[in-house]
């Protein structure tokens, strides 16, 4: 074991994969020698070399659509793209391309890659490199989506992710990747993608949520007397129906927190799960506290957009005085 | 049928005034009246001066991720010297030197690095777009822009600054390929400083010149010592004269070196070696600048001086200008949105500034 933040698990998980296996191969913006602007590949260009840690051209439809390429070759790209607001010019590629090889071909070509995308605000960024777009993948079918809230999470999620047949995003909360650390085992582990995780449990409430929100729930939990569970999701899509279930069946109340804009976002498919499986368990609304439909400010009203604590908190007291 | 040679390829690199002060009198000749290179160099100084102050306030916590300009000013300075005041300039993030020629205040660039939006909306001229983040997206803008001018008849330009890696970017081909096929009058200008974060120039391109990518798309084309202000001044006028007359556009490769980090949340020693670094700092425009000047008896130590504490008092006063100018009120975040805000995001701000959205949608519930 391990003492380990967000930014080392994810490194352990990449050093773990690419020496098992050599289809496996990194490629994106200063990756390589610089160990990535978040220092994610730290050593591994030193590591293994430039033939599997490869710095690319500035283009980030170019290292998604090599990438596409690489894995329709058999190998296991991961690309990086650097923040979230540069995935735009990649956007065709992912889902004109990636999301949908396996359906057109009816399974003769598929594209079994990890997009790695740093993901969400809250560390005083410029502009475009705090979005949260995890909502616009999900609405894209053929894709997969997941984003994890701790450093144990992240090494086992990543492995799931590298190892699976189809492309996957993977999404890792900035907020998250040095704010703390939790013992993570050296040995390797697989957390199963489309699993979510009760993080604590309760009886009168259930609130579900993912990323860096996952955080600012804990917090708000810790000031409340109420007895809540919290689900962090941890993978998007496809979501674990299941256990939002069997948690809201159990407590009758929900509140979803996400920091990505409200409408359309994937709070509002929680609620909507939730009406179809759980109405006649419900004692109130399930509310959303979440971004705004707005664009995502810079940073010195950052903090007013994403749900902190004590709009979350104001949700919970709102649902139980419905 | 003996395979022929169809075409023969040629670029041209100009130098005026060289890192030893060496100064070309014939290409040099009436290019910037004297009164003129002194302003110039003022300008180029106050520019690395906010620099450093800059990067000072970045590192005690009163501004955001900073990208300095150090070493690039003579590239956008020589661009907004030579154009008109109507000419749009569209640039992405290190062309602070060119923006403040034009009138743009400190406190704008200041501003929208202390992450607030209000940096844009500065009294500023109309005709300089706000910094364009994403790389390589703002040469289709000013494509356009250009093409705006085209279509009503009129001879604004638009001249356009990225960098050595946005010619990796799709757009930038995009925009070649729409500038010169539709004939467009815009000035593409390429700050070639030979890194892309930590990524080596060879990587974005490994021709012996980023300037003869303008040959691919049938334009004009050439390479200038971009730490050569004369150089530029001299590039620029000539792109600009072809595409006021003829509508044509033109690729300026200008080869400079950003002597600092890529901004402050990089750190270039991880990368780049110091000795690479320090040839460069040789080659810096505000040095040869001065010799030149010096050389004319324009110039003297005396004059330094006095200016080194002009910029002083301009640069700190723009900094508390910057600083007490009282924080955006949270509505801003949905005032502009649209240009009529939707009701419904009407009362998301006004949850956002009394309780939660839930308590609304509550009190709405409760209300049925």
């Amino acid at each position: 074991m391990a003492n380990l933040n967000l930014v080392q698990a994810i490194n352990l998980a990449l050093i773990q994969e690419m020496e098992k296996d050599d289809r496996v191969l990194l490629l994106g913006e200063d990756v390589g020698v610089n160990g990535g602007v978040f220092r994610v590949t730290e050593g591994l260009h030193a590591r293994f070399g430039a033939r599997r840690v490869v710095d690319t051209p500035l283009a980030e439809s170019g290292i998604i659509g090599t990438s596409i390429g690489l894995a329709m070759a058999g190998l296991r790209p991961i690309p990086e793209i650097q923040f979230d607001g540069f995935l735009g010019p990649a956007y065709d590629q992912i889902c004109s391309h990636a999301a949908r090889m396996r359906t057109r071909t009816r399974g003769a070509f598929t594209v079994p890659l990890t997009i790695r995308v740093p993901v969400g605000g809250g560390i005083h960024a410029p502009e475009l490199h705090s979005d949260s777009p995890e909502a616009i993948y999900s609405h894209q079918p053929g894709l997969k989506v997941v984003m994890p809230s701790s450093p144990y999470d992240a090494k086992g999620l990543l492995i799931s992710s590298i190892r699976d047949p189809d492309p996957v995003i993977f999404f890792e909360p900035k907020r998250v990747y040095r704010a703390f650390r939790e013992e993570v085992p050296e040995d390797e582990y697989t957390i199963p993608i489309g699993k979510a995780r009760v993080v604590c449990e309760g009886t009168e409430l259930t609130i579900v949520s993912w990323g860096a929100s996952v955080l600012q729930c804990m917090e708000s939990i810790e000031k409340s007397s109420r007895s809540i569970e919290l689900i962090d999701l941890r993978t998007i899509f496809p979501m674990d129906l299941e256990a939002i279930e069997a948690s809201v069946r159990k407590t009758g109340r929900c509140v979803v927190v996400h920091e990505a804009p409200r409408t359309g976002g994937m709070g509002a498919e929680v609620a909507a799960q939730i009406m179809e499986r759980c109405f006649l368990y419900l004692e109130a609304p399930v509310q959303r506290v979440t971004g705004f439909d707005t664009i995502m400010p810079y940073y010195k009203l950052e903090l007013s957009y994403m749900p902190d604590a004590n709009r979350i908190s104001g949700a919970i007291e709102d649902v139980f005085s419905f | 049928m003996p395979i022929k040679s169809i075409l023969k390829l040629e670029i041209e690199r100009v130098s005026i005034l060289d890192e030893h002060g060496n100064y070309d009198e014939k290409l040099g000749a009436g290019l910037i009246p004297d009164a003129d290179i002194v302003k110039l160099y003022e300008a180029m100084s106050s520019c690395r001066y906010l620099d450093e102050v800059a990067f000072k306030l970045q590192r005690s916590g009163r501004m955001g991720t900073y990208p300095q300009n150090m070493g690039q000013e003579a590239t956008s300075l020589a661009a907004a010297y030579v154009l008109n005041q109507d000419d749009w300039l569209v640039t992405c993030y290190r062309e602070n030197c060119g923006l403040f020629w034009r009138g743009v205040p400190m406190e704008a660039i200041l501003l929208h690095w202390m992450g607030d939006e209000r940096g844009n909306a500065m009294p500023r001229p109309h005709f300089a777009t706000p910094i364009a983040v994403p790389i390589g997206t703002q040469m289709l803008h000013a494509t356009g822009l250009a093409w705006a001018s085209k279509y009503r008849g009129e001879k604004q330009i638009a001249c356009t600054f990225f960098g050595d890696g946005a010619t990796s970017e799709g757009d930038f081909h995009e925009a070649a390929n729409f500038a010169a096929n539709l004939d467009i009058p815009v000035v593409f200008c390429c700050q070639n400083n030979f890194w892309a974060i930590s990524v080596p120039g060879k990587i974005q391109c490994s021709a012996p010149t980023v300037a003869q990518r303008g040959i691919a798309y049938g334009m004009p084309c050439l390479q200038v010592d971009g730490n050569d202000i004369f150089a530029c001044v001299y590039a620029v006028k000539e792109a600009a004269e072809r595409a006021r007359k003829e509508s044509r556009p033109t690729f300026i490769e200008m080869v400079t070196y950003r002597l600092g980090d890529h901004t402050t949340a990089d750190d270039a020693r991880r990368y780049r070696d110091q000795a690479e670094v320090d040839v460069w700092k040789l080659r810096d425009p505000l040095l040869r600048t001065r010799k030149f000047m010096e050389s004319k008896k324009l110039w003297d130590s005396s004059k330094e001086d006095a200016m080194r504490q002009r910029i002083e008092v301009e640069v700190n006063a723009a900094v508390a200008r910057s600083e007490q100018i009282v924080a955006p009120e949270v509505s801003d975040v949905f005032n502009y949105t649209f240009a009529e805000l939707p009701s419904d995001l009407a009362q998301q701000r006004d949850s956002m500034q009394t309780h939660s959205l839930a308590s609304e949608a509550t009190v709405r519930s409760e209300g049925h």
